[in-house]
């Protein structure tokens, strides 16, 4: 057999070895220009390459992006990433605790879903990704509601038909995660499409990972975002990893993935994930261009995924330990406290007095949530409930199963209630 | 009243909707300013504009998702797939999504999406042209599966399909739309214009989703089947002139147990036909649901008559098609059992 002439990818660097982010193309802070968001596609091609960056090495905002936020929206925005952090923090604890079965942080990559969850507007859509559980810590769905859906409890906004952090909510125009990869990613579009149709002002936004760009999915939100100039942002957060596979099996080793967008007509915009004030100006760019009629924009946040892939993963098997350390964009909540305390509306003390404040918040949320049960303890979801809401109205033969179920749990209650009352059930054989 | 073809029937009851309902948008390849290959939607994008009957890009699984997001966001899409064959693409937005969103939001989002796709063969399609995935999509909890066999029942249930709160996958076979097709390719075409279920309402009615329907009663043997068979099924019965009970199915999801099985509990006898191939097909759930219910009444073995088990062949088109032949002579086998 002659030698295979196959290009496999390889990641710069494998356990044991040095970190190396050298081919990650970073532009320097506040050099990038902020073009009109009327510019056609084709003009600003450029935005796909560059990375849109406004904090630089000192927690200065400079350059055209720079939103320019209150000092309070700012304040707002780190207490929402520091929630989300410590969210995470606790669930994963109490997932290795086996008080729920599953879990996946955000850690390293906040800013993302903050960020632009703050730029949108409350009657925006959202269609979010497993790792942007921020979209609904700013739109304001309690921590409750969240512990509540990961322990499958008596609280559980699945009723107990979801994995751990298969959010939605509806009042929060939050729509739900699916398992499978990308599939919001067209049907944010859709919806778009549908509210463009109605001549309504409301846009819509999708989050996938890099990894998740080559399912066909995206090819398919694309396509229909160009074709109908559909109002939908279109995120991919390329946090380097899709469980073991780099972002080179993504096809990240040729181009960007904000490179994409030009090849559609849509314009592609590389920004700093790790930047909340890039990832906000570059959001608010893209939902004004959305809302004016402009079309779609797909954004490429450039960040990198601190924790494992899921509570079932072990990355020091593929990665070096150390890598996030070696992360040239850094910690989005280090790098936005820096830029407060620059600002001289934040501290260390006001920092550390945050930090208790919401480990307090976190804590008490836990304990009402499990009041309401875990997956092993009770309260718990009525079985006979799996039945309901596969159909609007239950067709006949689900009814049937229903009460086949029905007459299974009074039989094994009624057992139980025997072999308590004393019957010898062991004797009997 | 209206005389129509299968074909006109089916653009009579998206012309109802489209002008009843405001959220009611239909779409999908050549769909819109052309009417489509089938002409099913010929006219509508000039009555009811481009915004609400549209063309769109060759991307079936990019049309179903689309579909979706614009049914989340209060709207009534109807989506076409050009042949059903060409369904697979969007079979994980359809199988994953479309028919889990009601549950795994307990509620909280669903989208009451049509997809309206032409199966079966008979018209020289060969094996991308020609199939009925029915049964694959049966299988898939949270979605609807109606096929209807004629133009009334086209257009009621296609109104009922738009209407209803759940997805539905409405399948159309094509070689019924211009006329009833008896199973023998040689013989004239009969157009719909003599054919009873050829009258149809010009306004809305609807034909429920949910219920068989009784097309020829009879005394000794119960025929289960649905789609074009209906029609090959009926002449079968006329040349083997047996008092067969005839029952179009119509519905395979929700099922109509009822009928089907106080038919055969009547009779004693059931044979199954339907187009698609046989292995896991939907023959065999019905023949798993007449067994279980109908046993004790049953005086023979029920036979099955399907395509066999090989992709649609375009040379042998009509060696592959389960006509009168099979039919027949599965009755007769049924009715000669002891």
């Amino acid at each position: 057999m002659r030698q295979s002439r196959l290009h496999v990818p390889h990641p710069p660097a494998r356990p044991g070895e040095k970190p190396d982010f050298s081919y990650v193309r970073i532009s320097a802070p506040g050099a990038v220009a902020r073009p009109d968001t009327r510019v056609p596609a084709v003009e600003i091609e450029a935005l796909g390459t560059e990375m849109v960056r406004v904090l630089d090495e000192q927690g200065q905002a400079v350059g055209p992006w720079n939103p320019h936020l209150e000092p309070e929206d700012l304040q707002v925005a780190l207490r929402h990433m520091l929630l989300t952090r410590l969210f995470d923090d606790r669930m994963q604890r109490m997932q290795r605790q086996g008080r729920i079965s599953f879990y996946m942080k955000s850690t390293g990559e906040e800013a993302v879903a903050v960020a632009q969850a703050m730029a949108l507007q409350p009657g925006d859509m959202l269609f979010p990704s497993y790792r942007t559980q921020g979209l609904f810590i700013v739109r304001g769905k309690s921590l409750v509601d969240l512990m509540c859906q990961c322990l499958s409890n008596t609280h559980d906004m699945c009723r107990g038909r979801q994995m751990p952090i298969m959010y939605h909510s509806a009042a929060s125009n939050i729509f739900s995660i699916s398992g499978n990869l990308a599939t919001q990613f067209p049907q944010a579009v859709g919806w778009a499409m549908a509210a463009a149709i109605k001549g309504e002002d409301h846009i819509a936004a999708a989050w996938i990972g890099e990894g998740s760009s080559a399912e066909a999915d995206f090819h398919h939100a694309l396509t229909f975002a160009a074709v109908y100039q559909a109002p939908v942002i279109l995120n991919v957060v390329n946090n380097q990893w899709a469980i073991s596979s780099f972002q080179g099996f993504a096809g990240g080793e040729r181009r960007t993935f904000a490179q994409r967008g030009p090849g559609y007509g849509i314009p592609g915009v590389r920004v700093d994930g790790n930047d909340f004030l890039a990832v906000y100006a570059v959001t608010q760019w893209a939902a004004e261009r959305a809302r004016a009629s402009g079309g779609p924009t797909l954004i490429e946040l450039v960040t990198y995924r601190a924790a494992a892939h899921s509570t079932s993963d072990d990355p020091s098997r593929y990665r070096p330990k150390e890598e996030w350390q070696a992360w040239p964009l850094g910690d989005p909540i280090q790098r936005l406290k820096e830029h407060l305390i620059h600002l001289g509306e934040w501290s260390q003390e006001r920092h550390q007095g945050l930090e208790k404040e919401l480990e307090a918040h976190v804590t008490a949320c836990w304990k009402e949530a499990v009041t309401y049960g875990t997956l092993t303890e009770g309260p718990s979801l009525d079985p006979l409930s799996m039945f309901e809401d596969v159909f609007h109205e239950m067709p006949p033969n689900l009814q049937h199963q229903r009460e086949e179920l029905r007459r299974l749990m009074q039989e094994r209650a009624g057992a139980t209630a025997a072999a308590s009352g004393g019957l010898d059930v062991a004797g009997e054989g | 009243m209206a005389r129509m073809n299968m074909v006109q029937a089916i653009n009579s009851g998206l012309d109802v909707m489209l002008g009843r309902d405001q959220r009611v948008v239909v779409f999908g390849e050549d769909v819109g300013y052309f009417g489509g290959v089938f002409r099913c939607t010929d006219g509508l994008q000039r009555k009811h504009g481009e915004h609400r009957v549209l063309d769109t890009p060759i991307s079936e699984g990019g049309i179903v998702a689309a579909a979706i997001g614009m049914g989340v966001n209060g709207l009534r899409p109807v989506a076409e797939i050009q042949f059903a064959d060409y369904i697979y693409p969007a079979f994980d937005q359809i199988v994953s999504e479309l028919a889990r969103l009601r549950y795994r939001t307990a509620g909280e989002f669903s989208a009451p999406v049509t997809i309206r796709t032409p199966c079966g063969g008979g018209i020289r399609g060969g094996q991308t042209h020609s199939q009925s995935p029915e049964g694959v999509f049966t299988h898939v909890c949270g979605i609807k599966v109606v096929m209807p066999s004629n133009p009334y029942d086209a257009k009621g249930l296609l109104i009922s399909s738009i209407e209803d709160e759940d997805p539905v996958v409405f399948f159309e076979p094509k070689r019924l739309y211009n006329g009833p097709f008896d199973g023998d390719p040689h013989k004239p075409a009969v157009p719909w214009s003599t054919h009873p279920k050829g009258e149809v309402p010009d306004g809305h009615y609807t034909v429920p989703i949910g219920k068989a329907e009784i097309v020829r009663p009879g005394s000794e043997v119960t025929v289960l089947t649905y789609g074009t068979m209906v029609h090959v099924v009926e002449a079968a019965v006329r040349l083997a002139q047996a008092d067969a009970e005839i029952i179009d199915v119509r519905s395979m999801v929700p099922l109509d147990t009822d009928t089907l099985c106080t038919s055969v509990c009547k009779t004693g006898r059931c044979v199954i036909v339907h187009e698609a191939t046989r292995f896991s097909g939907f023959g065999a759930e019905l023949s798993a649901t007449v067994q279980e219910e109908c046993f004790w009444h049953l005086e023979a073995p029920i036979a099955r008559v399907t395509g066999w088990d090989t992709p649609y062949p375009h040379a042998f088109e009509w060696d592959y098609f389960p006509g009168p032949q099979r039919i027949i002579a599965a009755i007769q086998s049924v009715m000669e059992a002891r």
